[in-house]
């Protein structure tokens, strides 16, 4: 496929599809069909779309290098923000659905409870990346710096998928599944960094001054 | 022992479906709001969903017990479509369609152990020993939500005093019936199956604690325990043992289900306690099932003037 002018269509569609979830929730509001607990239902709901945005938004670049696909990443941006996007909504169903807006409660709940305290660093961390997603954001911090702060993505992903395991009560089949699909993301990157670095030891390149300034290739 | 008496109640005074129905609509439309507000879609005319047909047998001549509570009954469909049954789904949507065809007869249940009747009584001649009772119970998951459901039952005392406990008998165990060929969760190992379920014989003696075969006047529905099953209303739900194929009189404390899955998390007690959270989640508060705010959690589940006694001198945070 070559995107071209297309790429508006296929950013439209992807955009659309992104909204589905919270479609199917709104509509089986309006329908009663949300069940005997709606407010545990929406809360599950955008936790778990919050958790496939996040790992989809991880798959985009290995996907790109495997295929060869490079315009997959003109669409990794809208993923990553339908992310946080997501994660504002279980985050907004947690403080007013749930807690009512009782701040002590909430408060004491992100001491106590480890897995609100792994589900709020999360949420917590994909803030800066929302305010810095913008061209504007990526000249103005410079390529480098943006890419390293972005990498805060993976620490999101994994409070993530922790604040998930330590939720369930036993069955901890689907938590699972996300842990093993986020190692093997992480696995990857892991992977390529090693290539890289062995084909090209920092000693042997020029101005070479530690990891840091190594191509930004395996951190996206 | 004090015995708070609650008002005599007719089904005339039960609350009318209608109601229900306006209560739903409400937790709708305030969801709907809520996802509406959040993604800027405009707020539709909301429509009432129709209550499901009720195809189970009445069953007649119900006592009323004082022991009932007067507040609002959790709509039927509720109780029968959000059920943890882990025999059949971890999911508690899931239980109301795996249990259809779920056979509860023929059903004997073994009662054994330190008992000087060890015999195997055929289900519908257990249902028979006592008449029938309607109590309106509140039901606290430990999971943090709750219900007001009215069983049919009646006092377990009843049966154990038929059992005749020998001295030695300290502890009743229950055993839920395992059969994976109808039960799809039994195939996977989630708990170690078969459930079992214990209370000391003071609990199990109590009053309050009744075995169950009946809701809303009718029979029991089998995501909910058919045939025949426990409900101790000042325990966590996981307590009240469902389809009992075995109780058994023993001298040693049993080892429970859960609490064998995480003893840290899961205690033998296991009484309904604001103060006591379980290690990952508060206690103190839970979700009524069509409330939209949560409510005060209530110590024994509101059961306190009943049960306290039980525990006189008892550290309830060490026997958690």
């Amino acid at each position: 496929m070559t995107p071209g002018k297309n790429l508006r269509w296929l950013k439209l569609t992807v955009f659309l599809a992104c909204l589905m979830p919270l479609g199917r929730l709104a509509w089986k509001a309006f329908h009663d069909a949300l069940g005997a607990n709606p407010i545990q239902v929406i809360t599950f709901s955008t936790g778990t779309w919050t958790l496939v945005f996040l790992l989809t938004t991880l798959s985009i670049t290995p996907l790109r290098r495997l295929t060869g696909q490079l315009w997959l990443i003109q669409l990794r941006r809208m993923v990553g923000l339908f992310a946080f996007f997501y994660a504002c909504l279980h985050f907004t169903t947690y403080v007013w659905l749930d807690k009512f807006f009782d701040v002590h409660e909430m408060l004491k709940d992100v001491a106590k409870r480890p897995f609100i305290t792994a589900g709020f660093t999360a949420f917590v961390l994909l803030i800066p990346l929302a305010i810095t997603s913008t061209r504007g954001m990526i000249v103005r911090l410079g390529g480098k710096t943006w890419q390293r702060l972005h990498r805060l993505i993976y620490v999101s992903a994994l409070a993530g998928v922790v604040h998930y395991i330590w939720l369930v009560k036993k069955d901890e089949r689907v938590p699972t599944m996300f842990a093993t699909v986020l190692s093997a993301l992480l696995l990857y990157r892991i992977l390529s960094w090693m290539v890289q670095r062995a084909q090209n030891p920092p000693s042997k390149r020029p101005h070479a001054r530690g990891w840091r300034q190594e191509p930004g290739a395996v951190s996206d | 022992m004090l015995i708070k008496k609650a008002d005599e109640m007719k089904y005339s005074e039960v609350t009318p479906k209608k109601w229900y129905m306006n209560r739903r609509t409400f937790i709708a439309a305030a969801s709907a709001a809520g996802v509406a507000a959040l993604g800027g879609s405009s707020l539709r005319q909301l429509f009432s969903p129709a209550q499901k047909a009720q195809a189970a047998a009445k069953i007649d001549n119900l006592k009323k017990s004082p022991f009932s509570t007067t507040e609002k009954e959790t709509p039927y469909k509720d109780i029968t479509n959000y059920n943890n049954y882990y025999e059949f789904s971890t999911d508690k949507y899931e239980p109301a369609g795996l249990a259809k065809d779920f056979k509860t007869r023929p059903w004997t249940v073994s009662l054994e152990g330190d008992v000087k009747k060890k015999q195997t009584l055929d289900v519908d001649s257990i249902i028979k020993l006592a008449p029938p009772e309607e109590r309106i119970y509140r039901h606290r998951c430990v999971e943090g939500w709750s219900m007001v459901i009215p069983w049919v039952g009646f006092p377990l005392s009843v049966l154990l005093n038929k059992m005749e406990p020998t001295s030695k008998a300290k502890f009743v165990e229950f055993t839920t019936v395992s059969d994976p060929k109808q039960m799809p969760g039994q195939r996977s190992d989630v708990l170690d199956w078969p459930y079992v379920e214990g209370l000391r014989l003071d609990e199990a003696m109590h009053p309050l604690t009744i075995l169950a075969f009946g809701l809303y006047g009718e029979e029991l529905p089998n995501q909910d325990g058919a045939p025949l099953r426990i409900v101790v209303p000042w325990k966590y739900g996981f307590k009240s043992a469902k389809a009992i194929v075995k109780i058994r009189l023993v001298e040693q404390q049993p080892i429970n289900t859960w609490n064998k899955a995480a003893p840290n998390e899961y205690g033998f007690y296991s009484n309904v306690n604001p103060e006591v959270d379980h290690p990952r989640w508060s206690q103190a508060t839970e979700r009524r099932i069509g409330e939209f705010r949560k409510r005060p959690t209530l110590k024994f589940n509101g059961y306190g003037d009943q049960v306290a006694t039980l525990y006189s001198g008892m550290d309830l945070r060490k026997n958690f």
